[in-house]
């Protein structure tokens, strides 16, 4: 290694106003929110790396799509036209809340190696790590919208309803799953292996996404089922993306996805910071 | 030397994990600008006590102070100060070395132009310019060790913690990892090292505490801790076995006590002091004709430094517990 004195790091001074003195953190407004973003690109960063990460959210919602559509498409609503219409906005749902499995797991790996310590001795808000991992898996969830909608349109599906519906519909199923990935964060964070969080994170969203309106009406379903079903939080998005972009009923769906979106960060966002703080 | 100058300092640090206690009161003193060497086996304790200081852990008892603020109470303020280069290369795999820099340096709440010019700055002074901009995946373990430190070091902090810093690198790129160090505190750094071997702790550090088993067992100069353990020794083969007792007659003559010892089959060892020891054996043994294979000059080995201090072998951790229970 060669050693050019010139360019060498110079020691601050012990009273130091260099961009490490004391007030540093406090000089500029906002760094929570700085230093997440930082980190969310970091995470960007690591998708773009590494694209086979993201066969959940590109493959899975494709292969969802065909199989159900022509598979049971007849068989459910007697044609398979028809049935893409109505199952889009659930395959939608059910791969973007799958999709955010994948934070709690990489969370759980990432903890074991070095970086993270880096992060725990820097003047950095204690939260940002998290944080900005979260955010930085809206990618993620914009790759699920688009991959499922574009595969939904050369199958033949449409939107009958205007592109701001439409929209807003794609930005509450990304919302829902920003706010799901505070459970597997938390999960993530107890757990020891990566493959228990997986594992944890199916059981949860398995009978979400089953036990729902994502493949058949509710009203199809026995009755003592129909008493989980409605207050299921996958229900309520599916039947508002069903409003927003069929023009189907919207009823209070919207405020109950939202609700239920508030409650997961509410309750699970603390819960991973504590579990968090707490593991070494 | 006052309080005032001490830049680390710890007291009576206790940390248990579940039934293993890793540090049973542990005292530790910093003064600005110097190099303290933390030395001990593996297991005893010296990274649980960086952790400490460096705000990764909380201790169970005891306190520790860093640039006079309380790691427990005030570690947001201990963190703006210090550099942790971890046992395990901190960096992430991922990233190229120049983002992963550039990302501390963000963290750090530089601007962007000024955090890119720093990660160049350090990129340049490490020798990574060229692996700049490939993923850390990529890069050797020296490669590796550079940029963590790199990564420490990018917003000038005033205290660098070491943890083993050379362990695992070639002799060559240890060199040039004690020149970095070397440098760091002409600069007016403070360092914590921690390291496994005597050599490095007296080629750096101008303290030395010795830890075994999470408790203190020596704090001294490396003078003076060489008084005690011995100093350097010179072991030589001669190539014709037969010619061992007339080498032993050499080695009798430059050795500080008289004793030469025979360690291995055909191997004489003496104590010598100086540096003039091997150049004045080496002069004996050609003016007498006798070739050597093996010819070489150390100081105590870990192992021979517990056993001075402790009166038992240093080790792992299963074959000490079995011996204090017998």
């Amino acid at each position: 290694m060669t050693l050019d004195l010139t360019t060498k790091p110079r020691v601050r001074p012990v009273s130091g106003t260099g961009p490490h003195a004391v007030d540093g953190a406090s000089r500029r407004p906002l760094p929570l929110v700085r230093h997440s973003l930082t980190l969310a690109k970091r995470s960007l960063i690591k998708t773009w790396r590494t694209p086979e990460a993201l066969i959940d959210v590109t493959l899975q919602p494709i292969i969802f799509l065909v199989i159900f559509v022509y598979i049971f498409g007849g068989a459910v609503s007697g044609s398979t036209s028809g049935y893409l219409q109505y199952l889009l906005p659930g395959i939608l749902a059910q791969t973007i809340a799958q999709g955010a499995i994948a934070i709690g797991v990489n969370l759980n790996t990432d903890l074991e190696k070095g970086i993270f310590d880096r992060f725990r001795s820097l003047p950095i808000a204690r939260s940002a790590p998290l944080v900005g991992a979260v955010i930085g898996d809206v990618a993620r969830y914009v790759i699920v919208t688009v991959s499922t909608l574009a595969t939904g349109y050369v199958m033949g599906f449409r939107i009958h309803t205007n592109l701001a519906q439409a929209i807003a519909g794609c930005l509450l199923a990304v919302l829902f799953a920003l706010s799901l990935s505070w459970v597997s964060v938390f999960v993530g964070m107890k757990v020891r292996t990566s493959g228990a969080v997986q594992g944890i994170m199916f059981l949860i969203v398995m009978p979400l996404s089953f036990a729902s309106n994502v493949f058949v009406p509710t009203s199809s379903l026995p009755g003592w089922m129909q008493g989980f079903v409605n207050v299921n939080p996958l229900t309520h998005l599916v039947a508002a993306m069903r409003g927003l972009f069929q023009g189907d009923p919207l009823g209070n769906h919207v405020w109950w996805t939202l609700a239920w979106c508030a409650g997961f960060v509410a309750v699970f966002l603390p819960l991973a910071m504590r579990a968090y703080r707490r593991k070494v | 030397m006052t309080s005032h100058d001490l830049v680390i300092e710890a007291e009576g640090l206790v940390r248990r994990f579940g039934r293993t206690t890793a540090l049973q009161g542990v005292d530790l003193s910093v003064a600005r600008g110097t190099v303290l060497g933390l030395l001990g086996p593996n297991g005893a304790g010296k990274t649980t006590a960086v952790r400490i200081l460096a705000t990764l852990l909380t201790a169970d008892a005891g306190y520790a102070r860093v640039c006079g603020y309380d790691v427990a109470t005030h570690a947001q303020q201990v963190r703006q100060s210090i550099g942790l280069t971890g046992q395990y290369a901190s960096v992430d795999e991922d990233l190229t070395g120049r983002q992963n820099l550039v990302m501390i340096a963000r963290l750090l709440d530089m601007g962007g132009a000024q955090s890119r010019r720093r990660a160049a700055e350090l990129l340049e002074w490490f020798d990574l310019a060229d692996a700049a901009d490939r993923t850390a995946k990529t890069y050797s373990g020296g490669m590796r060790r550079r940029l963590d430190l790199a990564a420490s070091l990018v917003g000038r902090p005033e205290v660098i913690f070491l943890d083993e810093p050379t362990t695992g690198l070639d002799p060559g790129k240890r060199e040039d990892m004690w020149d970095v160090i070397r440098s760091l505190v002409a600069d007016g750094s403070t360092v914590l090292l921690t390291t496994q071997y005597l050599d490095e702790a007296d080629a750096l550090a101008d303290e030395i505490t010795v830890i075994d088993h999470g408790r203190v067992i020596a704090h001294d100069t490396p003078e003076g801790l060489k008084r005690v353990v011995g100093g350097q020794t010179l072991e030589v083969r001669p190539s014709d076995p037969s010619r061992l007792e007339e080498t032993a007659a050499i080695l009798g003559a430059v050795a500080t006590a008289g004793v030469v010892e025979q360690p291995r089959n055909g191997v004489l060892s003496v104590p010598v002091a100086g540096d003039d020891a091997l150049p004045a054996t080496v002069a004996r043994l050609a003016s007498a004709g006798i070739g050597v294979t093996e010819l070489s000059l150390h100081l105590p080995s870990l192992d021979e430094v517990f056993f001075t201090l402790t009166g038992r072998t240093a080790a792992h951790d299963d074959t000490t517990q079995h011996a204090e229970v017998a």
